[in-house]
C-alpha cells in the first residue's frame, strides 16, 4: 500500500528547545558537537492509487492540519512504496 | 448573563473558569466540545488544560472540534470569547488570534504568580482595568512562548493588539514579552496566564495585604459582563 510521507520542521528562525536539549545531551555524552533541530514525520497510508489529485489534497492537509504555518514549515511531501528492496521513494 | 465554558477532552480548568464566571456574577454554562450547540450563551471561555494530550500541536486537535465551527462563527459575529492557556493555543490554531505558541525557550514547565501589564483596555475582557494597570495572576505552562512573524509583531504593536505583557520576568521567551493578544474587533482575547485562578480570596496569588488574597483575575469576567450589558 502506498504511503505518503509528510515532513514538518519548526521554522528555521525560531528557537527549537527540544533540538537544543538533544544537542546538549550529545555534547554531554561526548558524541560530538552538533546543531540539532527536531521535526515531525507523518505517514499517510492509503489503499487507493496515489494520483496528482490525492497528492494535492495531502499537500493541503499538510499545510492546514499537520503543520501550523505560523511556527512550522512543511519541508517535504513524498510517496514511498513497499518493494522487495525496502522503502523506495517514487515521487 | 450566561457565559459558556467549553470542556474539551483534557481540559483541566473548566470548573475553575465556571467558578470565576459565577464569582463575577454571571451564570456559568457548561458546554461540550462534541456538540454543535452554544446553548444560547452570551460569551465564551475556552479554558486551560492539555486537550488531546497536546498531540500534533497544543490546541491543534481541539481547534478542529465540532463546536469550534460555532465558536468561530460567534466570534466573527462579535461574541466575547476568552482563551486561557490551552484555550489561547486553540484560538491561535483556529486563526481567531494572530501568532502561535511554542515550547518555552528554556524547555521547562513553569508555574509562578506572574506580574502583567494591561496594555489594552478596549476589549470585552479588559474594559474594567485601567490602561497600564499592573496585575498578578498565576501562570503555568510548558508551551507558552508567543511567536509570530516580524510583520505580525509590528502590526500588533502598531495597532494596539497586544493585550497583556509580562513584567519583570519573561517566563517563556515570548517575543516582545507578549502574554496575551486581542483581535481587531476586541471581542476575542487570549492569554497564557490564568485569570480564573485569581478570582476568590483565599485561592489567588499572595498580595502585600494578605496571603492568597489576589483577585486581579475577576476583572476579566466582570469586564465581559459590563461589555454585554453595554451592548444590550
Amino acid at each position: 500500500m502506498p504511503t505518503i510521507v509528510v515532513d514538518v520542521m519548526p521554522k528555521a528562525e525560531l528557537l527549537d528547545p527540544q533540538g537544543k536539549a538533544i544537542a546538549a545531551a550529545l555534547a554531554r555524552t561526548g558524541r560530538g558537537a552538533f546543531d540539532v533541530r527536531q521535526g515531525k514525520r507523518f505517514e499517510l497510508t492509503t489503499e487507493t492509487q496515489v494520483t496528482d489529485e490525492l497528492l494535492a489534497s495531502v499537500r493541503e492537509i499538510a499545510e492546514e492540519v499537520l503543520s501550523n504555518g505560523v511556527i512550522e514549515d512543511v519541508v517535504g511531501v513524498h510517496v514511498v512504496e513497499d518493494s522487495p528492496v525496502g522503502i523506495v521513494e517514487v515521487a | 448573563m450566561r457565559i459558556g465554558v467549553i470542556t474539551f477532552p483534557g481540559s483541566l480548568d473548566d470548573r475553575d473558569a465556571q467558578r470565576a464566571v459565577r464569582a463575577a456574577g454571571a451564570e456559568a454554562v457548561a458546554l461540550w466540545h462534541g456538540e454543535h450547540d452554544l446553548n444560547g450563551v452570551d460569551a465564551l471561555v475556552l479554558p486551560g488544560g492539555f486537550s488531546y494530550g497536546d498531540y500534533l500541536r497544543c490546541g491543534a486537535i481541539a481547534s478542529l472540534s465540532p463546536i469550534m465551527r460555532e465558536v468561530v462563527d460567534a466570534a466573527n459575529k462579535g461574541m466575547p470569547v476568552l482563551g486561557i492557556c490551552n484555550g489561547f493555543q486553540m484560538l491561535a490554531e483556529a486563526r481567531l488570534l494572530p501568532g502561535g505558541l511554542i515550547r518555552n525557550d528554556h524547555g521547562a514547565f513553569i508555574r509562578r504568580d506572574q506580574k502583567l501589564r494591561v496594555e489594552n483596555t478596549d476589549t470585552a475582557w479588559t474594559n474594567g482595568f485601567a490602561q497600564g494597570q499592573e496585575i498578578v495572576i498565576p501562570l503555568k505552562n510548558g508551551e507558552g512562548e508567543y511567536v509570530a512573524s516580524a510583520e505580525t509583531i509590528e502590526r500588533l504593536e502598531g495597532e494596539g493588539l497586544v493585550a497583556f505583557r509580562y513584567l519583570e520576568v519573561n517566563p517563556n521567551g515570548s517575543l516582545n514579552d507578549i502574554a496575551g493578544v486581542r483581535n481587531e474587533r476586541g471581542n476575542v482575547v487570549g492569554l497564557m496566564p490564568h485569570p480564573e485562578h485569581a478570582t476568590e480570596p483565599g485561592f489567588g496569588p499572595d498580595t502585600r495585604a494578605a496571603m492568597r488574597s489576589g483577585v486581579d483575575g475577576l476583572t476579566f469576567f466582570t469586564s465581559a459582563i459590563a461589555a454585554l450589558a453595554a451592548a444590550a
